[in-house]
């Protein structure tokens, strides 16, 4: 590859392909200036104004902190993913353990991917109308959690399918030879060695929850004031922390955002490495799956 | 002592089974509500207003209890609108960058910037609101601008382009990859440039890749909301061709009204809400029967793409 290249340094006229080149710096050039220009805006404007009293000290109007939106964002995710994640992830083993191609699969297949083509806001519509009109919550943490534990689905479902795709087949082949029963075989020998993988999944899970606005602007409320007083009181988040002060005090929405962003990146970060790492110590430092079956390892090399 | 033991076995097999299947099935029934709930209040409502005076109905106004009016026909011109132009900048900006990130730059430039797009995906959409409420909206009002105005289409579409940005490029870049890498060589061979054979060759073959990529962000860009309401003004005026115009999409409508609305104008919310979902999953069932068409006539498509090469080339 490297000599053909040089062949074609010999000879340079300009062509409308050298113009469509130039075309291409100029226009990466100016889509990662864009990209990271929107990080360093928000480092810029919003590192100075972040503090210990910002982010925990109680809101009043003279300090418009964020702890509130800190309580409402945890309680959001930990909602989300206790309900979104034994769903998406026990989905996925049917997906891929026990059904057989067919109808019913592609039905499933494009009903996750239909969810995950609907927009936020509309999530947000349904939300409103099914937990806070039909069931009277109004504005609530359930509600808004609820509606989210649905969003996040599709993710928590692919990246599962994903990971225990990559299970080799004769891990089970093995646990089944042995006499473990299907159920003992997915829950001692199949997660547990793509335990990594949904991990990671989780992982981006929790960051789609925190980047989430739309949805919860319709059945979250906005109620920046207020510590949540339980699962059922109206709140906010971090994410519609950044709306919210947007309107009335951008250096409070660069620092929310700031943290946001810092959050958001680092669980990307998190997900990357944990995945790395697993794959970069498959079949040498894993613990697990030496302690359950080790003679399918073997196996396995060979 | 065995028998017991079996049977315990055989149950839990069993229940897990089942579990298993309806946590799988949540995901079907759950599309299913959503779908029954926003028509269940979405049709009637729509129904009330009268169909084409809600869909072609170009003045809506809910101040006045006594004068109201449901027309949403500015809004879906409105999403079309700033939805095109944002494809329009999203997609020439990242096909181009997805191209130099290909074959243009340092492998290890290219890595390093792939990570930073990948990050940038994730990052939250009121971030991307704040940046243009912030310093795109101020940029446009003070140089740009014919009418003063620095919030409306132009800046809304600038963002989502930005927006739209990752996922076009690597998508892209992804089908570029995936193309064979010896259409390059064999290119090259014949005596092309580097230019001509990643332009000329390499692009083409990796056309249902860019589709796909288009799609996506076009899908992305009509379901935008928070980002788009913090710069696109929210008039609901008819879209009348000016960038600097304060407009209002389907999303932000419902944004912007449902919040407080009650009665009949949360009623003619959500009939917006069905609209806008009727238009998602005409693109998610657009980009699916591509997906799956493509599979098929791409193999033999190939080679004739590859006599096209040649003879392009010779």
């Amino acid at each position: 590859m490297k000599s053909a290249d040089t062949v074609t340094k010999k000879r340079r006229r300009i062509t409308r392909y050298t113009l469509l080149k130039w075309a291409g710096y100029a226009c990466a050039g100016l889509a990662i200036a864009a990209l990271a220009g929107i990080l360093l805006f928000v480092l810029i404007r919003g590192l100075p104004h972040l503090s210990f009293h910002f982010l925990f000290g109680k809101y009043s109007s003279a300090n418009p902190s964020v702890s509130t939106a800190l309580v409402g964002t945890l309680m959001l995710v930990f909602l989300a993913l206790i309900i979104g994640g034994p769903i998406g992830i026990m989905a996925a083993v049917f997906l891929t353990e026990y059904a057989k191609k067919g109808k019913f699969v592609n039905i499933i297949r494009l009903a996750v991917e239909t969810l995950a083509a609907i927009p936020s806001i509309v999530y947000g519509l349904f939300g409103m109308l099914v937990f806070g009109v039909l069931f009277g919550w109004g504005h609530s943490f359930m509600g808004a959690g609820l509606t989210l534990s649905i969003m996040i689905l599709p993710v928590i479902i692919r990246s599962t399918e994903e990971s225990l795709l990559a299970v080799p087949q004769s891990y089970r082949e093995g646990a089944m030879a042995l006499g473990a029963g299907r159920v003992r075989t997915i829950f001692r020998v199949v997660l547990p060695n793509a335990a990594g993988g949904i991990v990671s999944g989780l992982i981006l899970a929790v960051g789609r929850i925190i980047s989430e606005s739309a949805a919860l602007i319709l059945t979250l409320g906005l109620v920046v004031r207020n510590m949540p007083t339980g699962f059922m009181s109206p709140g906010t988040s971090l994410a519609l922390n950044v709306y919210f002060f947007g309107l009335v005090s951008p250096e409070a929405a660069a620092a929310t955002s700031v943290v946001l962003v810092i959050l958001v990146v680092g669980l990307n970060l998190l997900a990357m490495g944990l995945g790395r790492l697993l794959s970069k110590n498959k079949g040498s430092k894993k613990k697990r799956p030496a302690r359950t079956i080790p003679m399918l390892k073997s196996g396995v090399e060979k | 002592m065995i028998r017991p033991f079996y049977r315990f076995i055989r149950a839990r097999e069993k229940l897990m089974k089942v579990l298993f299947l309806l946590s799988s099935v949540f995901a079907v029934l759950a599309l299913l509500v959503i779908f029954l709930f926003l028509m269940m209040r979405g049709i009637p409502s729509i129904a009330n207003i009268g169909f084409f005076r809600f869909v072609f109905g170009t003045r809506w106004s809910v101040s006045d209890p006594n004068n109201q009016s449901f027309g949403i026909l500015p809004m879906i011109v409105g999403s079309i609108y700033v939805t095109a132009l944002a494809t329009l900048i999203g997609v020439t900006i990242g096909l181009f960058t997805a191209v130099f990130l290909y074959k243009f730059c340092p492998k290890k430039i290219a890595k390093g910037v792939r990570q930073l797009i990948n990050l940038l995906a994730g990052i939250p959409s009121v971030v991307y609101g704040l940046f243009g409420v912030m310093v795109i909206v101020p940029f446009l009002r003070n140089n740009v601008s014919s009418n003063g105005m620095g919030h409306g289409v132009l800046a809304a579409s600038i963002i989502l382009a930005i927006m739209i940005l990752p996922t076009i490029v690597s998508i892209t870049l992804d089908a570029l990859h995936a193309a064979p890498e010896h259409y390059y060589e064999g290119a090259l061979a014949l005596g092309a440039s580097k230019e001509r054979a990643v332009f000329g060759v390499m692009l083409p073959s990796a056309k249902s890749g860019v589709f796909a990529a288009v799609v996506l962000a076009v899908g992305r860009a009509i379901g935008e909301t928070m980002a788009v309401i913090m710069v696109i003004g929210g008039s609901p005026e008819m879209p009348n061709g000016s960038l600097f115009q304060s407009i209002r999409t389907l999303t932000a409508n419902i944004a912007l009204g449902a919040m407080e609305a009650t009665g009949s104008i949360l009623d003619a919310m959500i009939a917006t809400g069905v609209i806008l979902f009727v238009f998602t999953l005409f693109i998610n069932v657009g980009f699916n029967l591509i997906k799956n068409k493509k599979k098929k006539p791409n193999k033999k498509k190939k080679p004739d793409k590859e006599e096209e090469a040649t003879d392009e080339v010779g």
